[in-house]
C-alpha cells in the first residue's frame, strides 16, 4: 500500500490556536527538517535522538512562519508505527495552515481522509477489536471529503475543468484511434497542432493553480447571508465590501438574479456573501419566489448579516425575518445611523425575545453604508467571531483545496512532460499517455473517474473499423 | 438403453480460435482431451475478416506464441501478405498484421490438431452440461462439473470442461428481410446448450456482429483501386520461425471509396435493414459498425475506406472490408456497385448480421474459471469478446488452468503489467461490457511495456513452467536477456571523450558534437543516433542478432519512459498482490458503501487491486476493504 509521506493538521480547530501538524512516512524527519530551524539554526533533526522534543522556528523558504515544538519520534514506536514528526505551534488556524503548506512542499502529500488511523491499524499499531471504530473513521471521513470537495467547487472553475477534460480526451481519443486504425485514420501533422493546444491548456492549468494557490477556486470560507427588508442596505453593504477590494475574487451570478454572491477575504477570513432579495410578505409571484430563495440561503448559512433601516420602525417583516434566523450566529446591523434613529439596540433585543429567538449569537452594531462608518467595528467583530471560534471555520474548504492543488499540479506536470515529448520528436503513443495522467488528475477535482470515457470518445468521433 | 460412455480429463465445446488453443495446451500438458465440432471442416474457421493480427491484437498473438500457443506459428505458415502496422510510431504499437490464405489456415490447424497426441478430435453437437451440487464447502462453488452430453446421447465424464462456443449458440443470421437459423457461413447452430447452461445459473446475453459480402475477383476493376502491397522484409509472428522462412512473394490487397451514390441508396433503404427495423436485439460492437452505421452515425463523411482483400490463393473470393451490412441482397448489390472498381461485381456471399447468445463474463475468475461450478472454463466470444486473436488469448488461458486443476497446481493470472492477455481478461471479468470487446492499444495503461518485440522477454518462462514451451525455447531467451543487459551494461560503461576523432563521427552521422565526454550509451540514446549507426566508434562490439540489438535500442532510447511505467508499475503490484480470502463476506463490512458492496458481493475479486478496478467502488471503500482483511487475518 501506499507507504509515502503525508502530512495533516492533527488537531481539531478551536479557539485555543494551538494545534498540531502531523507528519508520517518514512521521510518525515527530512520533510520537518527542511522546514526547521533551531534557535542557532545548528540543530538538525536528522540528528536528534528519538522520542525528543525541539524548540526552534518553521520557515517556508527563507520566510518565518511561526515559533514552535517539533516532537521527533522514530518508528516503530510512534501511532502509526512509521517515522514520525509532530509540530506543536500556537499561532491559531491560519499559522497552522501556513505550516502545513510548508511541510507539502518539502516532499510529503496531504493525508487522505482517515489515513493516519488506516496506516496505525495496518501497522498493528490499533487493536484489532476496534477495526469497526477505524473503518468508521475512514468511511465517515471520506464521504465528508467527497461531499464537500466538489460541492464547494467554484462554478466557473468547474466549467473550467470540465471544458479541458473535454479537449484533452478529445485529442486522446484522436491519437488512440489512428494508433488503432493507421489505415484509416492519419496523424500526419498533427503534433504541430497539438503542441500549440497543449501549451495553451498548460496555460490555463497553470492560471489554475495560482487561483488555488490564491484560495479563489473555492466558494472558500464562511457562508454569509445578508437579509432584511428591501431598501434596508443591503446591497450597499455588500458593496463596500466589494468595493473596498480588500480581496476581491470573483463576481458572478447567482442561480438566479434575485440571489448576488461574492467572495472576499476580510483580514485573511474567507467570507462566502450572498445577497438576498429583499424580504417581506408579498403576493407577486416574482418575488415570492426570491423571498423563498432567501429562506433556504439563510437556513444554510453559517453567518447572517440582518441590515435594519434604523430610520423605520420594526414591522411584521422584521418578525419574519427574525423567525427566519432564530438560532444562527447573527450580526444586526442597525443602518442609516446617518438618519434620525427610531430603532434602537433595545427594541432589536426585545423583538427577538418576543419572537424565541433563542440559542444563537447576536451582535449588534450601527452603521451607515451611505457614509460609511462603522464597518471597522463590523471588521473586527467579524474578525473576532472567528478566532473565538464562534463562526464555525470549515476546515474542509482548506483541505480541499490542498487536494485540488495536488491534482492540478500533477496534471500541470503531465502537460509539461507532453510539451518536452513533443519538443523530442516522441512518437505519438508516448505522450498520450500523459494526456491521459492530466485527464485523470483534473477528474479529481470534480469527482470523476476515467471508466470508458476514452473508449466510448473514440467510438463516438472517430468513424474506424473493417 | 446402451450408451456411449467415455471417460477423459477435459471437454473442449468448439473448435474455432479459442478451442483450439484450449484443447492443444490441455493435451500438450498430457490431460486426455476431446475437441467437440459441429463440423470438423470448420476448425479453425475464419468466418469474417481474412487475416490475422493489427494493432494490438498482434500483441495478442505473440504474447500466445510466447506462451507456447498454435496461432503464430500456422499464420506463419499460411499468410499470403504481411505488414508491420505503425512503423512510424512508437515500438509499443507497432503491430503485426497477416493476410491469411483461410482455408490454409484451416487446414494447417486442423492438422496440428489431428497430430497431437492425447487429442481427438470429435464431431458432434454439445447440448448440455452434467454437473452435481459440490461437497466443497469452503470455497464457493455451487457446483462440480461431471462432463457434457451429445446430441446422439452420448456422455463424455470430465474433470474440467471448456466452453468455446463463439456465435454458434442460438445463431441467427440476417441478410435483410431473409432471416435463417445458422451459424456462420450457413453452419449448423447450436440450439440446445444454452438452455443447459442457464438451468446451471449462468446468466446469459445476445449479441451481434456482422461480415461483408465476399465477390468473384474477375468481376472487380483493380484499375480503379490503389494497390496496397506487403512489407519488403517480412517478420514472423512465431518467436519460434526462422525469419529467412517466411521471406515469401506476397499478393497484394486493394484500396477504393465508397461515394455520396453510395451513401444515398443505403439512406433510402435503412427501414429495409433489420437494425433500424428493430429486428436485431442483440448489442453490435462500436467499433466494426456496418456500413449502415457509418453512415448513419458520420453522416458529415463523405466517403469510407473499402480494403478489397483475396481470402486465398486458391480462391477467386475477395473480402469487401468496410463494407459489412444486414441490408437486403437487392441493396446490398446496388450499394457494392456504387464503388469504384465494384461496379460489375459478382458477390459470391452476402453481407450478413449474425445474432448469438454469449453469456456476462464477470461470472468468470480472472483464471476463467466460473466463480459458480468447479472445473468449467471459458473462452472466446462465449465470454463477450471479439476476434480471433482475443478468442485465441483467452483459449490457451483456459486450456492451461482447467489442466492446472486437474493436476492440483495453482491456476495462472497474468496481470495488467504483463501481457495484453492480462488486460483483455481483467476487463472482461472485472468491467461492465455492454458489446462484443475487441482489445485496443488505449486499454494497456502499461504498453510502453507491453511491446510485441519483447513478447518472448515477458512470458517465456511462464509457459516453459507450465509445460507449453520447451527446454530449448526457454533457454534461448534466457541467452537473449542476458546477451541485452550485458550490452548495455557495456555500452554504459564506456565512455569517449570529446576529441577531433568522435566529434567529426558525429557529425558525420548528423549529430551534434560532444561537450564532455559521454557513454556509447549516452550517444545511442539521441534520437539521430542508434546503436548500428555508433558502430564506427564502438570497434570492440560483440557479433549480437537482430532481436537483441532491437531490445538494446528500445531500452536505451525510451529509458526515461520505461522507468517511468515500471514504478507505476510497483504501485499496483502492490494491491494487486493483497488477496481477498474467499470465505470474506462482505455484508459484515458495513462502512462498505451500498453500491461497492453490491459489486463486491456479485464480482468476488480475488485481489484488493481487481476490486479497485470495480467501477462503483471507490478508494475509501478500499481503505474499508484493507482494514477488514488485516483484522480478518490476524483473527
Amino acid at each position: 500500500m501506499k507507504s509515502d509521506t503525508i502530512a495533516a493538521i492533527a488537531t481539531a480547530v478551536s479557539d485555543s490556536g494551538i494545534g498540531i501538524i502531523r507528519i508520517s512516512g518514512e521521510n518525515a524527519i527530512e520533510v520537518a527538517d527542511r522546514v526547521y530551524r533551531s534557535k542557532n539554526n545548528k540543530k538538525r533533526l536528522l540528528n536528534v535522538k528519538s522520542h525528543t522534543i525541539h524548540y526552534g522556528f518553521i520557515y517556508d523558504g527563507d520566510v518565518m512562519v511561526d515559533e514552535v515544538m517539533v516532537a521527533v519520534m522514530k518508528e516503530p514506536n510512534t501511532y502509526t508505527r512509521e517515522n514520525t514528526v509532530e509540530i506543536d505551534c500556537h499561532g491559531g488556524i491560519l499559522v497552522m495552515r501556513k505550516i502545513l503548506d510548508a511541510v507539502l512542499k518539502n516532499g510529503c502529500r496531504l493525508a487522505d481522509p482517515g489515513e493516519f488511523t488506516r496506516r496505525a491499524f495496518l501497522n498493528g499499531r490499533i487493536d484489532l477489536s476496534r477495526a469497526e471504530a477505524v473503518m468508521d473513521v475512514i468511511h465517515s471521513k471520506n464521504e465528508f471529503a467527497l461531499r464537500s470537495s466538489v460541492r464547494q467547487l467554484k462554478g466557473s472553475v468547474s466549467d473550467k475543468v470540465h471544458s479541458l477534460r473535454k479537449e484533452i480526451l478529445h485529442e486522446i481519443a484522436f491519437i488512440e484511434s489512428a494508433l488503432d486504425d493507421p489505415e484509416h485514420i492519419s496523424l500526419e501533422g498533427y503534433a504541430k497542432k497539438l503542441g500549440e493546444k497543449t501549451a495553451r491548456i498548460y496555460g490555463d492549468i497553470k492560471k489554475l493553480v495560482d487561483s488555488a494557490d490564491n484560495g479563489k477556486m473555492l466558494k472558500d470560507g464562511i457562508n454569509t447571508v445578508i437579509v432584511g427588508k428591501p431598501n434596508a442596505g443591503k446591497s450597499s453593504l455588500l458593496n463596500i465590501l466589494v468595493g473596498e477590494e480588500k480581496a476581491i475574487v470573483t463576481s458572478y451570478a447567482g442561480t438566479t438574479r434575485d440571489v448576488l454572491e461574492e467572495s472576499i477575504k476580510l483580514h485573511g477570513i474567507g467570507l462566502n456573501m450572498i445577497d438576498t432579495a429583499g424580504i417581506r410578505d408579498t403576493d407577486d409571484v416574482v418575488e415570492k419566489i426570491g423571498v423563498e430563495k432567501a429562506r433556504k440561503y439563510a437556513g444554510n448559512a453559517d453567518l447572517i448579516l440582518y441590515v435594519v433601516d434604523a430610520s423605520c420602525q420594526l414591522d411584521e417583516n422584521d418578525d419574519q425575518i427574525m423567525r427566519l434566523i432564530a438560532g444562527k450566529k447573527v450580526i444586526v446591523l442597525l443602518n442609516k445611523t446617518d438618519l434620525e434613529q427610531v430603532v434602537s439596540e433595545a427594541d432589536i433585543v426585545k423583538k427577538m425575545t418576543d419572537v424565541s429567538f433563542d440559542g444563537g449569537v447576536v451582535r449588534i452594531i450601527k452603521t451607515s453604508t451611505k457614509e460609511n462608518t462603522g464597518m471597522d467595528v463590523f471588521e473586527d467583530t467579524i474578525k473576532e467571531m472567528f478566532f473565538h471560534g464562534e463562526i464555525a471555520v470549515n476546515d474542509e474548504i482548506y483541505i480541499t483545496n490542498q487536494r485540488h492543488k495536488e491534482a492540478l499540479a500533477e496534471a500541470g506536470e503531465s502537460m509539461r512532460m507532453v510539451l518536452n515529448s513533443l519538443a523530442d520528436h516522441i512518437p505519438e503513443d508516448f505522450y498520450s499517455i500523459d494526456l491521459m495522467s492530466a485527464y485523470a488528475a483534473l477528474g479529481k477535482i470534480i469527482g470523476e473517474e476515467v471508466d470508458d470515457d476514452l473508449v466510448n470518445e473514440i467510438f463516438a468521433k472517430f468513424c474506424m473499423g473493417k | 438403453m446402451p450408451e456411449i460412455r467415455e471417460k477423459v480429463d477435459v471437454c473442449v465445446v468448439g473448435a474455432g480460435h479459442a478451442g483450439c488453443e484450449a484443447a492443444l495446451a490441455c493435451a500438450r500438458m498430457g490431460l486426455e482431451t476431446v475437441i467437440f465440432t459441429v463440423s470438423v471442416d470448420s476448425i479453425a474457421l475464419m468466418p469474417c475478416n481474412p487475416n490475422i493480427g493489427g494493432s494490438s491484437k498482434g500483441h495478442l498473438v505473440r504474447e500466445l506464441d510466447a506462451l507456447g500457443g498454435e496461432m503464430g506459428k500456422v499464420i506463419d505458415k499460411t499468410f499470403i501478405q504481411s505488414k508491420m502496422l505503425n512503423v512510424s510510431k512508437g515500438p509499443a504499437v507497432h503491430s503485426l498484421r497477416a493476410q491469411a490464405d483461410k482455408a490454409e489456415y484451416s487446414r494447417a490447424m486442423r492438422k496440428v490438431l489431428e497430430n497431437q497426441e492425447h487429442l481427438t478430435i470429435k464431431q458432434a453437437e454439445v447440448v448440455s452440461l452434467l454437473a452435481e451440487e459440490s461437497a466443497d464447502t469452503s470455497v464457493l462453488y455451487t457446483k462440480k462439473i461431471l462432463g457434457v452430453k451429445t446430441f446422439t446421447g452420448a456422455v463424455y465424464e470430465a474433470k474440467a470442461v471448456i466452453l468455446c462456443t463463439g456465435t454458434y449458440l442460438k445463431a441467427r443470421c440476417l441478410c435483410g428481410e431473409a432471416i435463417t437459423h445458422t451459424g456462420p457461413n450457413g453452419l449448423q447452430a447450436a440450439n440446445f446448450l444454452t438452455d443447459s447452461l442457464q438451468l446451471l445459473g449462468i446468466e446469459m446475453r445476445r449479441f451481434k456482429t456482422g461480415t461483408p459480402a465476399r465477390m468473384d475477383k474477375r468481376s472487380l476493376d483493380f484499375s480503379k483501386m490503389e494497390e496496397q502491397f506487403g512489407d519488403e522484409r517480412i517478420v514472423p509472428f512465431s518467436f519460434s520461425t526462422n525469419p529467412e522462412d517466411v521471406q515469401i512473394e506476397q499478393a497484394s490487397c486493394w484500396l477504393t471509396y465508397t461515394n455520396e451514390e453510395t451513401h444515398n441508396i443505403i439512406r433510402a433503404n435503412l427501414d429495409r435493414s433489420p437494425i433500424y427495423a428493430g429486428v436485431i436485439e442483440g448489442t453490435g460492437p462500436r467499433y466494426c459498425p456496418s456500413i449502415e452505421d457509418k453512415v448513419v452515425k458520420f453522416a458529415e463523411k463523405e466517403r469510407h475506406q473499402v480494403f478489397i482483400e483475396p481470402e486465398g490463393l486458391h480462391t477467386n473470393e475477395m473480402y469487401v472490408g468496410g463494407m459489412s451490412s444486414s441490408l437486403p441482397e437487392d441493396v446490398q448489390l446496388a450499394m457494392y456497385r456504387t464503388v469504384p472498381g465494384l461496379e460489375h461485381c459478382k458477390i459470391v456471399r452476402n453481407a450478413y448480421a449474425i445474432e448469438y447468445d454469449c453469456m456476462n463474463p464477470d461470472q468468470l475468475y480472472p483464471t476463467l474459471e466460473f466463480k459458480k461450478i468447479q472445473g468449467l472454463f471459458s473462452a472466446g466470444q462465449f465470454n463477450g469478446s471479439s476476434g480471433y486473436e482475443e478468442a485465441a488469448a483467452q483459449g490457451l488461458i483456459a486450456g492451461m488452468n482447467a489442466a492446472l486443476f486437474i493436476k492440483g497446481k495453482e491456476q495462472i493470472v497474468l496481470d495488467r503489467s504483463q501481457a495484453y492477455i492480462g488486460v483483455l481478461i481483467d476487463d472482461l471479468v472485472t468491467k461492465e461490457n455492454f458489446e462484443p470487446y475487441r482489445m485496443m492499444t488505449s486499454r494497456a495503461e502499461y504498453r510502453l511495456l507491453l511491446r510485441q518485440d519483447n513478447a518472448d522477454l515477458r512470458l517465456r518462462k511462464i509457459g516453459y513452467e507450465a509445460g507449453l514451451v520447451t527446454e530449448e525455447q526457454y533457454e534461448a531467451v534466457c541467452r537473449k536477456e542476458q546477451l541485452i543487459a550485458q550490452e548495455i551494461e557495456r555500452l554504459q560503461g564506456i565512455k569517449v571523450g570529446a576529441n577531433a576523432e568522435i566529434q567529426k563521427f558525429l557529425e558525420g552521422q548528423g549529430s551534434t558534437g560532444l561537450k564532455t565526454a559521454a557513454s556509447l550509451a549516452e550517444l545511442v540514446s539521441r534520437p539521430e543516433l542508434s546503436y548500428e549507426a555508433i558502430a564506427g566508434i564502438d570497434k570492440d562490439r560483440p557479433k549480437l542478432p537482430d532481436d537483441v540489438v532491437e531490445q538494446i535500442n528500445i531500452n536505451i532510447k525510451y529509458d526515461g519512459y520505461i522507468k517511468r511505467q515500471l514504478k507505476q508499475v510497483e504501485q499496483f503490484k502492490k494491491i494487486e498482490k493483497k488477496k481477498i480470502p474467499v470465505e470474506i463476506d462482505y455484508d459484515d463490512i458495513k462502512n462498505l458503501r451500498l453500491e461497492a458492496r453490491q459489486k463486491l458481493k456479485k464480482l468476488k475479486p480475488l485481489s484488493v487491486g481487481q476490486a479497485s478496478r470495480i467501477s462503483g467502488v471507490s478508494p475509501a471503500d478500499i481503505s474499508v476493504l484493507l482494514v477488514y482483511i488485516e483484522s480478518m487475518r490476524n483473527s
